[in-house]
């Protein structure tokens, strides 16, 4: 029971209460018989308003007091003295229920069905609200009840608002009441009502308003999640951006059939194999946007035709919204157009349509422009692919010569994503208010440990360094990123029970810091090469490794990735990735992989020939944590390709193998380590041969 | 990973649920007999996941509930209780157990519930207009199980449950409501049941979530409110469905429960040293299955069912 001591009751309490119970027992017996008989009487109302008063739980008798309520108004012939009796009557046994219980809900709905009767006046309504509201500010039955009068009575969101600043300023503490002004506030701002507008303006006010909440107590959470959300209206652009593409603007790829040719140090960021016939072009947009297609999207190309063009959200759900969008153009034929450079343009934003989630339309015209090149493909080459294993051993990676041509990958580092100067006033105010607030919560510091504060500080230094790369596109340094590495080293101590959500900044933080500039990703790009004289495909390696990562960020830094070591880190999910249409070699090994559903971002790069996830704690968990993140019949998400049973073994457990199936169904792997995982036995790897038929090598053992 | 074995007491916790099945006339069985239909779910749940269930007399459970159905297919909290969504989830959620979904007639009660939606997609408890996303939840969950989802307009009930979402990534019983942990389960659930996950914003949901944990371990269900026992599953189970669970410090909350046990006679309570009851025993123990106690079986975060339950009735051929 809640808030109820644990005693062993004496004896007086048992009898008192065995002769509670007893009244009660014959309450609801009498009720029950009077509802299923249809007995409205007075007494019979009498004993169901007796009961809800000792229990305003029992849903049943206030169903049977609607019926009764129904019933006697119809015989009331209108009569407004009876009407009123039998409403107000109804009012009095709510109150009088509520006063039992507060949080009942069925008293509150009785009261709402009551009042929607219309029959009645809801001035008095406020007056109770007040009184309960009074006892408990947090109560969200009441706080819901005022929305539903509020409503009826035509109150303007003004009025409202201030009865929110009345109570925050009662006591700071109120959550109920901060949240009520989020809600009411939005709507003001969002249909720009007298006296909200510029939005600006509002916010100095409510930033102010907070400052009070927070220096009186910076251990309350209140504040800061308004705080949050405040920083969060002050930093968002208003509509959705294009913050990077593959290829880059101004990058001239070139395209082979099938591998590369030997003995030519070829850029990762513009040389591309295709075995499909098809490149992809990707758009990375800087938050989850609908409505790309080829009517939002023009390219202009002798490829393919732009209509026939089908755009796809690069999404692991059935969501038609996601950050990254892919369409794939048709390689021209060798060999009519040996070594042509072929211009392509890609233009978006001039026609409404690509919209965010919140529904505003991505309004900033974008343009870039490539060219591609087709390689005849080397026939020698082509065989010895096909019989080569990866290897993933330090042996086999070679650093990249700082000193190499321009071709290189940090040719085209500056153009990875795109910047513009939108806006410049309000750039100017948010990134003034930014400084404002991180000089502010640094004085806060400065009095007080206080963890909340310090992670409001490292969001603000990342919201200000986000903004100043983005409006200063040559001076990309993120300058705070030490600073607030070493304030999530801090938080981690403070507060060790959220450790794992301060690593996870901690390591986008990192991701961050190694894709700012080209030095710093230069020092992780490597030739990888199985022996000494020969390179498989177009073989630079991005390696991630060991760093301690346990989430994956600043994917729209390294959409040109091909080739990823990922191994010897943290990671749990590696959502993100499914961006990274190029990716056809990944290493995922030595990481913390509990289930074969965090691989769903694999499902979507078709080109993924090679993949380690060897020694992960796939299976070593009773409960699965991505379950309801991947398509599966447990979500109705599947569509007619789950033949799921004629892949499993008769004898064997279906339920250790749907999840593996829902995963590699229709992959395309030619090699895969999975040793050192819990599930792994010689039943399931014979499954996964079924399931992946294009499988060369399993573990290492090439398979016959 | 914490949770010695024998902390757990887990056979005073299945003879607590025992004796309060068979207990009738105190004044707490006299006070909860309307809502019997969800004490029983709660009850044989728990005793499921401490692998005991088969000391229930099954077919006397089965043809008890049976006898809370009314004509319409909605399921009463008792006998002679009107029927209503909370308590036909409930009967559908027992029945499951002990693999007797096929008494039901399943048209029935997906015509029951599919009459409940609104049309901006909600859905009432019952036939007297209440609206909540509780009962979105119900409503799905319900068919969901019954494999029969497509009686109602998915596309809809999601799209409410959305225009529920607040600024702090949270979800209220209706639009414009706060956030509240119990309230997050439903909606969350709901999008997890229809495949819809990709509209909740993981990271700011999940960090107001993993804040519930406060110093003694325990969870609370809304900011600056005290730890409660039933939160580890609100909570916690929320945090799973999103994979934002290692935001919390599992052995705090593993110990907390443990401390809100009644070691002399049985079951949990909300906090320790408190009364304890029937409801927060489940959540206790399937707070601690969630967490992945030894000794007790998994439990699926979605359906609020074992996963064994869960599985068998998705993947048996």
């Amino acid at each position: 029971m809640h808030g109820r001591p644990r005693k062993a009751p004496k004896p007086e309490d048992t009898a008192a209460s065995a002769a509670k119970a007893e009244k009660l027992r014959a309450l609801q017996s009498q009720l029950l018989h009077n509802h299923h008989n249809q007995i409205y009487t007075k007494e019979a109302l009498e004993i169901s308003a007796k009961l809800l008063e000792a229990n305003p739980e029992s849903y049943t008798a206030w169903n049977y007091r609607k019926l009764a309520v129904e019933h006697n108004l119809s015989q009331s012939e209108s009569d407004p003295d009876t009407v009123k009796s039998i409403i107000s009557e109804e009012l009095r046994v709510v109150e009088n229920s509520l006063k039992q219980n507060f949080k009942s809900y069925g008293a509150w709905h009785h009261r709402k069905w009551v009042l929607s009767k219309g029959h009645s006046s809801v001035d008095h309504e406020l007056q109770l609200l007040d009184r309960f509201q009074r006892a408990d500010s947090r109560n969200f039955h009441a706080w819901n009840y005022r929305r539903f009068i509020v409503a009826l009575k035509g109150i303007s969101d003004e009025e409202e608002l201030k009865y929110t600043t009345k109570l925050i300023e009662t006591n700071f503490s109120n959550y109920s009441a901060w949240h009520n002004r989020s809600v009411l506030l939005s709507h003001l701002l969002q249909n720009k009502v007298k006296g909200f507008f510029p939005k600006e303006k509002v916010l100095v006010e409510e930033y102010e308003f907070v400052h009070q909440a927070l220096f009186t107590d910076p251990d309350d959470q209140s504040g800061w999640f308004y705080h949050l959300w405040l920083l969060d209206q002050t930093v968002k652009p208003e509509t959705p951006l294009l913050v990077s593409t593959w290829p880059v603007h101004g990058s001239d790829i070139i395209v082979s059939a099938e591998g590369c040719l030997d003995g030519r140090a070829l850029s990762p960021f513009t040389s591309f194999h295709s075995d499909a016939g098809t490149f992809p072009l990707i758009l990375y947009f800087n938050e989850a946007v609908e409505g790309v297609n080829s009517s939002t999207v023009t390219v202009k190309s002798v490829f393919t035709e732009n209509k026939d063009l089908v755009w796809k959200p690069l999404a692991t759900s059935k969501s038609c919204a996601a950050q990254a969008w892919v369409t794939h153009l048709n390689v021209p034929d060798v060999k009519l157009h040996p070594s042509t450079a072929y211009p392509i343009e890609v233009n978006l934003g001039d026609s409404q349509g690509i919209i965010s989630l919140s529904g505003s339309h991505c309004s900033h015209p974008s343009r870039f422009a490539f060219t591609v090149c087709v390689q005849p493909l080397s026939s020698e080459h082509v065989e010895r692919q096909g019989v080569e294993m990866i290897l993933w051993r330090d042996v086999n990676f070679h650093f990249y010569d700082a000193h190499i041509q321009e071709s290189s990958p940090i040719a085209y580092f500056d153009r990875l994503s795109i910047k513009k100067d939108h806006e410049p006033a309000a750039s100017k105010w948010h990134a003034k208010t930014l400084v404002n607030e991180i000089a502010l919560v640094r004085q806060l510091l400065s009095e007080i440990d206080c963890k909340i504060g310090k992670l409001t500080l490292a969001r603000l230094l990342m919201a200000h360094d986000a903004m100043m790369s983005y409006m200063a596109p040559h001076s990309h340094k993120k300058v705070h990123s030490e600073e607030v590495l070493q304030l999530f080293s801090d938080l981690m101590e403070l507060d060790p029970m959220h450790s794992q959500y301060y690593k996870e900044a901690q390591s986008l933080v990192l991701l961050q810091q190694v894709t700012s500039n080209r030095e710093s990703l230069l020092k992780h790009c490597c030739h990888h090469r199985v022996s000494t004289s020969s390179s498989v495909g177009n073989s630079v390696c991005l390696r991630l490794n060991n760093l301690s990562l346990s989430r994956i960020g600043c994917v729209e830094q390294l959409l040109w990735v091909q080739m990823l070591d990922l191994s010897h880190n943290e990671l749990r999910s590696i959502d993100g990735l499914e961006a990274m249409q190029l990716l056809s070699f990944l290493n995922l090994s030595h990481n913390k992989l509990s289930s074969f559903t965090a691989l769903e971002p694999l499902r979507l790069l078709k080109l993924l020939k090679v993949l380690d996830i060897s020694y992960n704690e796939i299976g070593a968990h009773p409960i699965d944590r991505r379950r309801y993140l991947c398509s599966s019949p447990l979500s109705h998400s599947v569509g007619s390709d789950w033949n799921f049973n004629e892949f499993v073994p008769d004898d064997a457990k279906v339920t250790n193998y749907w999840e593996a199936f829902a995963i590699f169904r229709g992959f395309n792997l030619m090699q895969l380590d999975i040793v050192g995982n819990a599930i792994t036995d010689e039943k399931f790897k014979s499954f996964l041969i079924k399931v992946l038929p294009t499988l060369k090598w399993v573990d290492g053992e090439e398979l016959h | 990973m914490g949770g010695k074995i024998g902390e757990l007491e887990a056979e005073k916790h299945v003879r607590y649920i025992l004796l309060v099945e068979k207990r009738k006339d105190d004044f707490e069985s006299v006070v909860t007999e309307h809502l019997r239909m969800n004490g029983a779910y709660w009850g044989l749940t728990t005793l499921d996941l401490l692998g005991k269930l088969e000391i229930v007399d099954q077919d006397e459970v089965v043809s008890w509930v049976m006898e809370c159905q009314h004509e319409s297919g909605g399921f009463g909290g008792n006998i002679g209780h009107d029927p209503h969504i909370v308590h036909t989830l409930s009967a559908v959620q027992v029945l499951a157990l002990f693999d007797k979904l096929n008494v039901l007639d399943i048209d029935k009660i997906a015509n029951y519930i599919a009459g409940l939606q609104n049309v901006d997609g909600s859905f009432s408890g019952d036939m007297w207009g209440e609206i909540d996303t509780r009962f979105s939840y119900i409503a799905i969950c319900c068919l969901s199980l019954l494999q029969c989802l497509d009686k109602i307009n998915v596309e809809k009930a999601v799209n409410y449950i959305m225009s529920c979402k607040n600024l702090d990534g949270g979800f209220g019983c209706t639009p414009g409501a706060e956030s509240h942990a119990g309230q997050i389960f439903c909606c969350v659930g709901a999008l997890a049941l229809t495949g819809s996950l990709h509209h909740v914003d993981k990271d700011l949901l999940g960090w107001w979530l993993c804040e519930r944990q406060v110093k003694s371990g325990g969870l609370n269900g809304r900011p600056e409110k005290l730890p409660d026992v039933c939160y580890s599953w609100w909570v916690l189970s929320s945090l799973i469905m999103i994979d934002r669970a290692h935001w919390i410090d599992k052995d705090k909350l593993i110990k907390f429960i443990i401390d809100c046990q009644d070691r002399e006679n049985g079951g949990i309570s909300d906090r320790p040293d408190d009364a304890v009851d029937v409801f927060h025993t489940y959540f206790g123990v399937a707070g601690l299955s969630l967490l992945e106690y030894p000794e007790v079986k998994a439990v699926d975060p979605a359906y609020a069912l074992p996963v064994h339950v869960v599985n068998r009735i998705f993947f048996s051929r």
